[in-house]
């Protein structure tokens, strides 16, 4: 293990979030409120330990997969950690854990709280919880990638690490102008959401916490009722601003090279919008008796069904009272999750569009011992590699479930709030059902519980590898 | 610049590592295997596509639209020419290919233009010219030339009883009366490009800038034996060994070669009547005393196995005083072999990479700018540069170079006037239509301005 790199990385890191922090200092500045040197001292801090990090320059930078794994979860580890300082400092959470749960649930975009009441949490605060968010949506070393002049090639291992999907391949032959390319997707994206949010009616505040949670599939809003309060047509805007990062940004880079054709053959992004479609007619016609109008249901279909799959984890009601089928349709969306290489979490449809056909290979095979099938996607035959990735990832992913919902049933909730809420926390979702649900909050969990939950939602959005890797002794030994 | 690579053996991956290390290219890697292309994506760079560089749609994936150079260094000749023809035909590309059959290499010289094929690179021969050169000059490690063999970087080792040992590099010029000048001295793991103080020790190697004619006395001076080899024995009749005892024949030096296998050697005494080939297994040291290694002044081993050459090598080392070199295919722990007192290695594919590197950075600089030249020097650690200055350029040429604000590590070697080679001192200029020889450990030069702060 080429221990110097990887705190040289970290460090690097730090320094991009002692610049991140001083965004919320900013706000807290606009709105003047008392609060903004929480931010300039957790800055200076992030600021400090990067300098200690990064004097000394390693000789030999190679990064290879271990070294890329662990850089990566240490850097989301390290980054909550100092990320959560703010609001201790600033009076808004008081304890440790409750804290770093929240800004975990940031940075992952996962969009679960522990605030019982957004009301009288500075504004700075909430800013900063959002940005989280658009921080964690696209990875914070993609972006180091992207601006650092880091080690040339072997940095793949540290763009596989953190971004999502079964097999991450670049855009471009060069890993720098790959996440460059990434990143000026999301900016755009960003830019064109908050503005159309600008247009519709929002103050620059909400807009811009608003579009980084949507952006970053992450979900935390302004206020209590999500985006329940706002009008049609934000709403409108928000569900589409979803679906589209919920897609694979390679796509968008497709389409940009005038390869329309190639990016419309997307098995994946086909599915992912089939998906979609399908859920929300279920559950406009299942909810029709709930609301008032065809439109409201199909309006909050739309919003709810879009908020589940991209794992955004925004609502406009209270999902808790809907019909049974309704509510077990979201659960099933929650497992699925968005594309891969999009912002969103979840298993990705990719996966389960591989262990579908993976699941009917095998049937075949049944039928005929003798045949022979490869699992094909998007006209090519996947590498073996790939298939059985997948189906260890999704083996280790319920096994995280199993211990999880285990190990947080020693809160005594009812079975639908313990599973809901580790699922809602490993998918990177925000709320669950039940307690936990859309009007509910995570207060009520002990640490012990909200330390299992904040090791879900790293393993979620990490795709769980980065995070069992630390506990193995192999990777320490020398 | 959009260079696809096809095939990721040893020189493709050679290839790769060193022009993702460039600023500006672009490289996309194909290859029949997935495992292969995924170690190389991951290691360096570039992109990476699975498939057969003779399948249309893997090319086109690949983007052989919008590619400059395609180069096929795939195992077979086939292959490699068959891609370079498709490759041609689908975009408006440079293509090199890497063929190596002695049966094509009249053949593909009849078809080069008709296949549109821009450079034809066959490791062989290639590695066969590099045993030669460094026969003629035997006293050289690494022999590079430039300005068509106007000047010379001549590496080699300095003898400890040597007047150069413990000698200051900016008194060598005017106490031994040379005129030749240290370009760079390697010291174990360390390449310095020396100041004026450096003081050089015995046991280093060190790189000479100098006109053939004017480094023979300066190696007579500091004790070095200049003359050329008169014979040479090899052992193992490859490929390479056909092409070095063809081009050796042909300067005087007589061959005697070393093979296993009576087929080969009857193929090899038909082709060469003037060598003597003899049908015997080299591992056995009685024959080779019998064949006179003790009294040889060269000894090449050419053997397909890495492990081999370098225990003939060094056997022949403890043996005799000639040169010897030693051929090494595979084994990629040069500072291991460098430590084993072996005179000079070649490694055909380095050899080869290094051929089609320069190509590359040559095409990639013809469009303002003129790189003649380009070797690798010190070991890999820094590059010599050949520039054409092909205009007047206001921020380097008519100054007086003491002047130029030239960053560190830069040396400017010698200007070539009209075929005179000057080593510029402090006053001289750079002018139009001159050639540049630099040393740098700077990588990536791409413009003579480069050297400037």
């Amino acid at each position: 293990m080429n221990y110097k790199t990887v705190f040289y990385t970290l460090g690097m890191a730090l320094y991009a979030e002692a610049v991140c922090l001083l965004l919320p200092m900013i706000c807290a500045f606009c709105y003047s409120e008392d609060v903004w040197w929480c931010f300039l001292v957790c800055s200076a801090l992030a600021a400090a330990l990067g300098f200690i990090f990064t004097f000394k320059k390693p000789e030999r930078k190679n990064i290879y997969a271990k070294e890329g794994f662990v850089i990566v979860s240490f850097t989301w580890i390290l980054m909550s950690i100092v990320g959560c300082i703010p609001f201790m400092l600033s009076g808004a959470i008081k304890r440790f854990v409750p804290a770093l749960f929240e800004i975990v649930s940031g940075f992952t975009t996962t969009g679960a709280s522990v605030f019982k009441t957004l009301n009288g949490v500075p504004k700075s605060v909430l800013f900063w919880r959002s940005f989280s968010h658009w921080i964690g949506g696209m990875g914070v070393l993609v972006l180091l990638v992207s601006i650092l002049p880091l080690s040339g090639g072997s940095n793949m291992h540290l763009l596989k690490a953190e971004s999502t999907g079964p097999s991450v391949s670049k855009l471009v032959p060069r890993v720098k102008s790959s996440s460059t390319i990434l990143y000026g997707i999301y900016i755009f994206i960003t830019v064109a959401l908050s503005v159309t949010l600008l247009i519709f009616g929002l103050d620059l505040f909400e807009a811009l916490t608003i579009t980084f949670g949507t952006v970053g599939t992450g979900g935390f809003g302004v206020f209590d009722t999500s985006i329940g309060g706002y009008s049609d047509k934000v709403q409108w805007a928000v569900t589409v601003g979803m679906i589209l990062c919920g897609i694979d940004f390679s796509v968008y880079y497709l389409i940009l090279m005038g390869k329309i054709k190639v990016a419309l053959k997307s098995e994946e992004v086909r599915v992912y919008l089939g998906v979609i479609a399908v859920a929300v007619i279920v559950i406009t016609v299942n909810c029709l008796g709930q609301f008032t109008s065809l439109y409201e249901s199909f309006k909050h279909a739309s919003i709810q069904v879009s908020s589940i799959i991209t794992t955004t984890g925004f609502s406009s009601v209270d999902f808790n009272f809907w019909p049974q089928l309704s509510k077990s349709v979201l659960l099933a969306l929650m497992v699925i999750g968005a594309c891969a290489g999009s912002t969103g979490g979840g298993a990705k449809v990719s996966r389960i569009i591989i262990l579908f056909k993976t699941l009917i290979k095998e049937i075949k095979v049944a039928a005929h011992p003798k045949s022979t099938h490869k699992v094909m996607m998007n006209g090519r035959a996947l590498e073996h590699e790939t298939v059985r990735a997948v189906n260890v990832y999704m083996v280790s992913y319920i096994a995280i479930v199993i211990f999880s919902v285990l190990f947080v049933s020693m809160d005594n909730f009812d079975f639908t709030t313990t599973f809901s809420s580790v699922l809602a926390t490993l998918n990177n979702i925000g709320p669950g059902l039940s307690v936990v649900g859309p009007t509910g909050n995570f207060g009520g969990f002990s640490d012990f519980s909200l330390l299992v939950l904040i090791f879900d939602m790293l393993a979620g959005r990490l795709e769980i590898f980065p995070m069992l890797i630390l506990f193995s002794k192999y990777t320490w030994k020398k | 610049m959009k260079v696809i690579i096809v095939g990721s053996g040893k020189v493709g991956e050679k290839l790769l590592e060193k022009l993702s290390a460039e600023p500006d290219i672009e490289i996309t890697l194909i290859d029949i295997k997935a495992d292969a292309v995924s170690d190389i994506v991951n290691d360096y760079d570039a992109m990476g596509v699975v498939g057969s560089g003779i399948d249309i749609e893997t090319l086109d994936s690949a983007g052989v639209k919008d590619a400059d150079i395609v180069i096929a260094v795939t195992g077979s000749d086939e292959i490699n020419l068959m891609t370079c023809l498709i490759a041609k035909k689908k975009g408006n590309c440079q293509t090199i290919a890497r063929v190596r059959q002695p049966e094509y290499r009249k053949t593909v010289e009849l078809i080069k233009e008709d296949l549109g094929l821009t450079m034809i690179v066959n490791p062989e021969f290639a590695a066969a010219s590099e045993i030669a050169r460094a026969l003629r000059f035997p006293s050289a490690i690494q022999i590079d030339t430039f300005a068509h063999g106007r000047v010379e970087i001549l590496k080699f080792k300095v003898p400890v009883e040597s007047v150069l040992n413990g000698l200051k590099v900016s008194d060598i010029v005017y106490k031994l009366n040379c005129d030749i000048l240290v370009c760079g001295v390697e010291r174990g793991d360390d390449a310095f490009i020396p100041s004026g103080d450096f003081v050089i020790n015995g046991g280093d190697l060190v790189s000479i800038v100098a006109a053939p004619t004017k480094a023979t006395p300066f190696f007579k001076k500091i004790g070095i034996k200049t003359n050329k080899v008169k014979d040479a024995m090899i052992i193992g009749g490859g490929a390479t060994a056909f092409y070095l005892s063809k081009l050796l024949l042909r300067t005087g030096i007589s061959v005697k070669i070393i093979e296993q296998k009576r087929e080969r050697c009857e193929h090899l005494a038909e082709a060469l009547p003037e060598a003597i080939v003899i049908c015997a297994d080299a591992t056995d040291n009685k024959l080779l005393l019998e064949e006179g290694i003790d009294r040889a002044e060269s000894v090449v081993t050419l053997t397909n196995i890495d492990e081999e050459n370098i225990m003939l090598s060094l056997y022949a080392k403890s043996m005799s005083v000639g040169k010897v070199v030693t051929k090494i295919n595979r084994i990629a722990y040069d500072n291991v072999i460098d430590n084993l007192e072996l005179d000079t290695i070649i490694y055909p594919k380095n050899i080869t990479a290094e051929y089609i590197l320069r190509f590359v950075r040559a095409k990639k600089n013809s469009l303002g700018n003129n790189i003649e030249t380009l070797h690798y020097i010190l070991d890999g650690k820094a590059e010599a540069l050949e520039f054409k200055i092909t205009a007047d350029i206001g921020s380097v040429t008519d100054i007086p170079i003491e002047t130029l604000k030239i960053k560190k590590n830069v040396l400017i070697t010698c200007i070539n006037r009209g075929g005179k080679i000057i080593h510029p001192r402090g006053a001289d200029v750079i002018k139009k239509d001159d050639t540049v020889i630099i040393v740098t450990t700077h990588k990536g030069f791409e413009n003579i301005t480069d050297i400037l702060e």
